[in-house]
């Protein structure tokens, strides 16, 4: 088979004899797949499909999955509205209400706190922009599902018992 | 009145092997294909927690494939639409009329054939039915009134036509060693041995003939490294892009029907059918006993072995998954036991003595079991060989069908006939 039309040396490589009547090449495939089936069959434990429900992938530390608000120790959400994440957001998933807060050491607090999961791309920029400390993406939840989109719009309540399990 | 229950009996039989076999095989393409890729393959369904190592899936499938909406093109030519997933499956399963499965069997008193239809012209049989194959493709092409279709139908029948001709050509170089065009005669000829050691197998006497043939037969079934009338990469899924629900199915199960066939047709002319090589069937008759009592320690040894995996595999994966599936090593494991006691205690007990009756039904299961396990080798050979080659471009598959196929085919008739003519 020729290779008119293609530029020099692309595809027109002198083939050997046993290469051209091509059958050889065909038993030597199916010595390398049958190798391949063997070898599976032997060492079924070693093969690197992951059975995902009942085994999960473990991440690094730094994985960035579903968000946290943290709370100060009278349980009250560390956030003060400062609108600085919501700002940063690349995604535009945040929105904030901000509310005057009572203690008056304490400007501000959030009245609804929502990120809208679907809009999220997970870069971590508002833990970074927080001045408080008050967001982290540290639960390392990964499996995000929800069964309508307004699901999937986060408030406050929900982001404050979203606590870590503990493997972080 | 016997003959009609006789033939009915085989054609039983057959419906039997067809389908057990089409399940077996889409569960061994699943599998397989997982294994060759480093992958799992099904695993999931399961009934009662008893996954079968994935052999539940394709049952789930039919049920699913039952209960799915049959969406139908609008413009659809409706009579040859519903026609021509039968007419593929009809076709498919035709074709075992004249497949010897056996040398015969004494029932009693009479001797049955274990042949459906012993017809003089099997062979012109076989290449008649395997181009009405084609029909029902084009069919389905045609009447789904889409271009995509009608591309895979027309690409159906020329591939066909194309490779037809160079499987009659190596079928006749079979028909002038055998002299025959009987295949119950071509397969009793290939019991012979020449020189006394060598077992008269089509691919002895016949060995380019036998690449010739396997190669179109592979052409002839759609299946990879020719499956170009499905070409999902260039025209969608081909002739059945149209099709869903049981009308799918059945082109799928069409698929693995012409699987069947390809594999015993290229067991019945090139490697001795239901014949075991240096083991003519008096030999087994002579030595029964003697034969069903290897049998029986074969039994009982490969089913101990297995049970002991299923054992290392329970003590391994206690408490594994948590739920039904934790039983299936234990249940495995009973399972196998039981087999190899019943092998051993028919060993010990010897509930039986072997007359004449007995030793002719211990050869023409041992035939039989012979032919299927060869159809089932050559089967997989199809599906092996889809997971390790590519697929032919078009103009690649004329070309080794029309410049290299046809004289390779055309040489080997007449070097054959020379040859014979020498002899």
């Amino acid at each position: 088979m020729s290779f008119e039309g293609l530029p020099k040396g692309s595809g027109d490589k002198k083939r050997s004899f046993l290469e051209s009547i091509y059958l050889w090449e065909v038993l030597r495939g199916l010595g390398v797949t049958a190798g391949h089936l063997v070898r599976n069959i032997l060492h079924t434990d070693d093969m690197p499909t992951m059975q995902y429900p009942e085994e999960k992938r473990v991440y690094g530390g730094r994985f960035r999955g579903r968000h946290r608000l943290m709370k100060r120790e009278d349980g009250s959400p560390k956030c003060v509205a400062c609108q600085m994440c919501s700002t940063y957001c690349p995604a535009d998933c945040i929105t904030i209400v901000g509310g005057e807060h009572p203690d008056p050491k304490i400007e501000k607090y959030p009245v609804s706190f929502e990120i809208d999961l679907l809009r999220c791309v997970y870069c971590g920029l508002c833990e970074e922009a927080c001045p408080c400390d008050a967001i982290r993406l540290d639960t390392g939840i990964y499996e995000i599902a929800a069964d309508s989109r307004e699901k999937f719009v986060v408030d406050k309540d929900f982001l404050l018992t979203n606590d870590t399990d503990g493997t972080f | 009145m016997t003959i009609v229950f006789d033939t009915l009996a085989k054609i039983g039989f057959f419906f039997v092997l067809i389908m057990g076999l089409v399940v077996v095989l889409i569960w061994m393409e699943r599998k397989g294909a997982a294994f060759i890729q480093d992958r799992t393959g099904p695993n999931r369904a399961s009934i009662g927690g008893v996954r079968l190592a994935g052999l539940v899936h394709p049952v789930a499938d039919v049920f699913k494939l039952l209960f799915k909406e049959d969406v139908a093109p609008a413009n659809r030519h409706a009579a040859l639409y519903n026609l021509a997933p039968w007419l593929v499956m009809t076709v498919a399963m035709s074709t075992y009329a004249v497949i010897p499965f056996g040398d015969y069997l004494t029932v009693a008193g009479r001797r049955v054939p274990l042949v459906a239809a012993d017809l003089s012209v099997g062979l012109l049989y076989v290449l008649a039915i395997a181009s009405l194959a084609t029909y029902g493709v084009v069919m389905a092409g045609w009447a789904s009134n889409n271009k995509f279709t009608f591309l895979g139908g027309i690409r159906a029948t020329s591939q066909m036509i194309s490779y037809e001709i160079s499987m009659g050509l190596a079928l006749m170089g079979l028909v002038l060693v055998f002299s025959s065009l009987r295949l119950t005669d071509i397969v009793a000829g290939q019991g012979d041995l020449i020189w006394g050691f060598l077992p008269k197998w089509g691919v002895v006497v016949q060995p380019l003939g036998f690449i010739l043939f396997i190669v179109a037969v592979f052409a002839e079934t759609n299946r990879n490294p020719f499956d170009l009338p499905e070409g999902e990469s260039e025209i969608v899924a081909g002739f059945h892009l149209e099709y869903s629900s049981m009308k799918f199915a059945l082109f799928f199960m069409a698929e693995y029907a012409h699987m069947v066939i390809g594999a015993s047709l290229i067991a019945t002319f090139y490697f001795g059918g239901y014949q075991i090589p240096w083991l003519p069937r008096p030999l087994i008759e002579a030595n029964a006993g003697l034969i069903l009592t290897l049998k029986l320690i074969g039994v009982a040894l490969i089913s101990m072995m297995i049970a002991m995996l299923f054992f290392r595999r329970a003590q391994k994966e206690k408490g594994k998954f948590g739920d039904a599936r934790d039983r299936e090593p234990v249940l495995g494991a009973g399972l196998w036991v039981l087999v190899a006691g019943g092998a051993l205690a028919g060993l010990v007990l010897k509930p039986w003595t072997i007359g004449p009756v007995g030793a002719d039904m211990v050869a023409s299961l041992l035939q039989v079991m012979a032919f299927v396990a060869k159809v089932v080798f050559f089967a997989w050979l199809f599906i092996w060989v889809r997971w390790t080659l590519p697929r032919f471009r078009y103009d690649q598959l004329m070309h080794l069908g029309w410049k290299v196929w046809l004289p390779l085919g055309l040489a080997n008739l007449v070097v054959t006939a020379l040859v014979m003519a020498i002899v």
